[in-house]
């Protein structure tokens, strides 16, 4: 009995242990998931997972299954940067007992219950509690911005090396707090017209109606929603990579009041999307993202000049190699912001040139050509942010040496190819016709499923060794049952 | 050495995914035992529309069969460019149309009226051939679905024999019959009932050229030297509802320029070729994976 209490105190009473079933609930909803959809749909593997788990697909629920299966994953997404931040940042431990047992509860039950409901048959009981665990989540929320409240004097901050404002007031907790504050707000925008299904509002996908220049309020709000959930993840990440790097000077001083400002900003438009505000509402928008990927791109030329002067600090005159070779020696180091930046190439940055080019190009070819760029543009962003939160992860394990590099540089590898892959997927309509594609879809097919698949086996390992270790007396997780993320962060 | 390994295999993929398609390659030809001249009656009254099963309503139309095919398009060019009633403009048919109602609503792009592309004649996958006088169809295409046509290529079409496009209602109601189904044959999906993405038919190959379009009609419960299909009719009769090309459709809406396409094609996953699934494009759009048929 000593035995499982011991191993569950640490899986459910330790940001480490939380931090580790979040990302194994993750791991098995994707691999299993994943086998229902792309190659493996055509090489029957999805007719076999369905049969061998007992599946109830129905045709025309597909769009609502998918909607519970982003949510579930999404649920332990941000319940895992929930840990994070609790464990990352100064609250009273009632709030950080009290936040993540809730978080804990809620999406767990979201995830299991949630596709229990989509997948194997309709239990209405399984749907409201699907419902139940969701608003546990908006709970954990509101009881997260409480406990971030940045104004309590016991969080100021002297250090001039931090942004604060003259009386104190620490704006990176600020940044947190605009963030949990606008998350919160934007969770809404998708329970609303939530609440209204069944009652005259219909499941749909956006990226199915894009073109259709009518749309209702209900739509809109789903839509913005989705775009902003999203963002809003991102944003929360780049702060916790932020602290967890110890993200501090000059750069910092200058990022976290831009990061405060985007994210309102950014806020504003989205909710715009539902007002009369609404022809004026993109513009909003690209006005708010752009000070908050410039606050990103700060941390990222902190985060970079820092690796290169500590990695060549022993150097009286550091050649660029030496240089290069410091700022790429430790991957789990220098892989997030990477990832930050590689997210321009596959996502920003495509993002932008389709909006440049919107009727002239893409609003030329068929609607399905379009759905594929939105989907992978999301799909990409996603994925970007799964291998950052997989690289802080690898970090929190303290893993050294040969491991913490293959580790390292195989999330990163992988991932690029793959998501490389797939911008290039987007895009080939650009340079090749419908006709003459297969062999370049074959081989971005084959370069997509290896990177993926590879990073899922390389996640499957970690975890069997994670599974392994549980059932040693003083296993690592003897360790990490006593660790806390703040006493962590970066000097 | 095991980086040389890594190197010249990704080299391998890469060389081989910039390797040329042939589009001419060799095709099987089957008779399929089904006219494509044949046009099938769907009564006046209610059925279920769309995902979510609303209801809505037609008057009787007759509805053909088959999509229009690569020898009834090329018979239609012959007597049209006789006639006068279509032109052409270099490697292009064109032909004249009235115009649609400009709203200018957000991304809407005028449509005016004036001579439109109906079908190119330098696109390379293009199945009608012209030799300077006469528009024939490439060998083993005969029986096919007409494609790399516009929304104005088939409007003309249907115009010129005194028939239209479907709106999509019709459309549906055609695929569906008077039930739920999502599929035209009922509600599960096998490789053998329709030519979509992968579904392993004698035309495709996956390594090469990829999915190409087949016979019309050729879902109908014959067997095609060894190839098992499945009978895999509508309701009233129609095959390939689903899969093969998507089939333009004639509603002309509001403040869009975009006209709609149904019924999925060899290019799509099986998710899209459920009745109500909708794809648009420009009315100029053509492609190999589009095609038509008529309503009167």
């Amino acid at each position: 009995m000593q035995f499982i209490k011991d191993r569950f105190n640490y899986l459910f009473g330790s940001t480490k242990g939380l931090i580790l079933v979040a990302i194994a609930m993750i791991g098995i909803v994707t691999a299993t998931w994943g086998m229902l959809s792309g190659p493996m749909a055509e090489m029957g593997v999805r007719e076999v997972v369905i049969k061998l788990l007992g599946m109830e697909i129905v045709q025309s629920e597909r769009e609502g299954r998918i909607i519970i299966l982003y949510h579930s994953i999404a649920m332990a997404v941000i319940a895992i940067e929930t840990y994070m931040i609790t464990g990352l940042l100064k609250m009273k431990e009632f709030f950080k007992t009290a936040i993540n047992a809730i978080i804990t509860v809620g999406y767990i039950l979201t995830m299991i219950f949630g596709m229990g409901f989509a997948y194997f048959g309709h239990n209405w009981a399984f749907h409201g509690i699907y419902i139940f665990g969701l608003s546990l989540i908006f709970l954990a929320g509101v009881m997260l911005i409480i406990a971030l409240w940045p104004w309590s004097k016991e969080y100021y901050v002297t250090d001039n090396q931090y942004a604060h404002t003259k009386k104190g007031v620490d704006l990176e907790r600020v940044a947190f707090f605009t963030t949990a504050v606008t998350t919160v707000l934007s969770s809404l925008f998708g329970a609303v017209p939530g609440s209204y299904y069944g009652h005259g509002f219909e499941t749909f996908l956006a990226e199915n109606v894009i073109r259709y220049p009518e749309k209702t309020v209900m739509e809109y709000s789903v839509i913005g929603h989705l775009h902003i959930m999203l963002a809003l993840i991102g944003i929360m990440l780049t702060l916790i990579i932020g602290r967890w790097l110890n993200f501090k000077g000059a750069w910092h001083k200058a990022a976290m009041p831009l990061m405060i400002l985007g994210c309102i900003v950014l806020n504003l438009g989205v909710w715009g999307v539902v007002t009369t505000l609404e022809p004026v509402a993109h513009m909003v928008i690209y006005v708010g993202a752009t000070p908050s990927m410039l606050a990103a791109l700060f941390l990222l030329i902190w985060d970079w000049n820092k690796l290169i002067k500590d990695g060549t600090a022993h150097l009286a005159k550091p050649t660029i190699l030496q240089k290069l070779g410091a700022l790429v020696h430790d991957p789990l180091k220098f892989g997030p912001t990477w990832q930050m930046l590689f997210m321009n190439f596959t996502t920003s940055g495509i993002g932008i040139f389709m909006a440049i080019k919107l009727d002239e190009i893409f609003r030329v070819w068929p609607a399905r050509e379009e759905r594929i760029e939105l989907t992978g543009h999301w799909h990409a962003l996603s994925a970007i942010i799964a291998t950052i939160i997989l690289l802080y992860y690898g970090d929190m394990l303290g893993l050294k040496g040969k491991i913490r590099q293959l580790y390292g540089w195989s999330i990163l590898i992988l991932s690029d190819i793959a998501l490389a892959a797939v911008t290039i997927f987007e895009m080939k309509r650009l340079f090749i016709t419908e006709a003459e594609q297969q062999p370049l879809v074959n081989g971005l097919m084959y370069a997509i499923d290896f990177g993926l698949g590879m990073l899922l086996v390389l996640l499957a390992t970690v975890m069997v060794w994670r599974l392994i270790d549980l059932f040693k007396p003083k296993g690592r997780w003897t360790e990490e049952a006593a660790q806390y993320l703040s006493q962590e962060v970066m000097k | 050495m095991r980086r040389l390994f890594l190197n010249l295999g990704l080299l391998a993929v890469l060389l081989a995914s910039c390797q040329a398609v042939d589009l001419n390659a060799p095709i099987p030809t089957f008779e399929t035992g089904i006219d494509p001249n044949t046009w099938a009656q769907v009564p006046a009254g209610e059925f279920y529309f769309g995902q979510h099963e609303d209801i809505e309503s037609t008057d009787a139309y007759e509805i053909m069969v088959t999509d229009v095919t690569v020898s009834q398009y090329a018979d239609f060019l012959n007597a049209a460019l006789a006639d006068g009633t279509v032109k052409m403009d270099g490697e292009k048919i064109v032909s004249f149309y009235p115009g649609d109602e400009y709203n200018g609503t957000k991304h809407e792009e005028k449509i005016e009226a004036g001579d439109w592309l109906f079908i190119p004649l330098d696109e390379p996958s293009q199945r009608i051939k012209f030799d300077g006088t006469t528009f024939s169809s490439q060998e083993g295409y005969a029986n096919h679905p007409m494609t790399s046509v516009t929304w104005f290529g088939a409007w003309g079409y249907c115009k010129y024999y005194d028939a239209r496009l479907p709106t999509e209602i019709e459309w549906e109601k055609a695929a569906r019959g008077t039930d739920e189904r999502p599929f035209p044959w009922g509600d599960e999906i096998l490789r053998e009932n329709a030519n979509f993405y992968s579904s392993r038919d004698p035309f495709e190959d996956m390594s090469s050229f990829g999915s190409r379009t087949t016979p019309v009609g050729f879902y109908n419960g014959q067997n095609y030297d060894g190839y098992q299909t499945i009978d895999s009719a509508s309701p009233y009769g129609l095959y390939d509802m689903a899969g093969n090309v998507w089939q333009w459709t004639g509603d002309v809406y509001e403040g869009m320029h975009y006209r709609f396409m149904r019924g999925g094609s060899k290019d799509t996953y099986d998710m899209d070729l459920r009745v109500w699934v909708r794809n648009n494009a420009t009315p100029t759009y053509f492609s190999p994976g589009v095609g038509f048929r008529c309503v009167r």
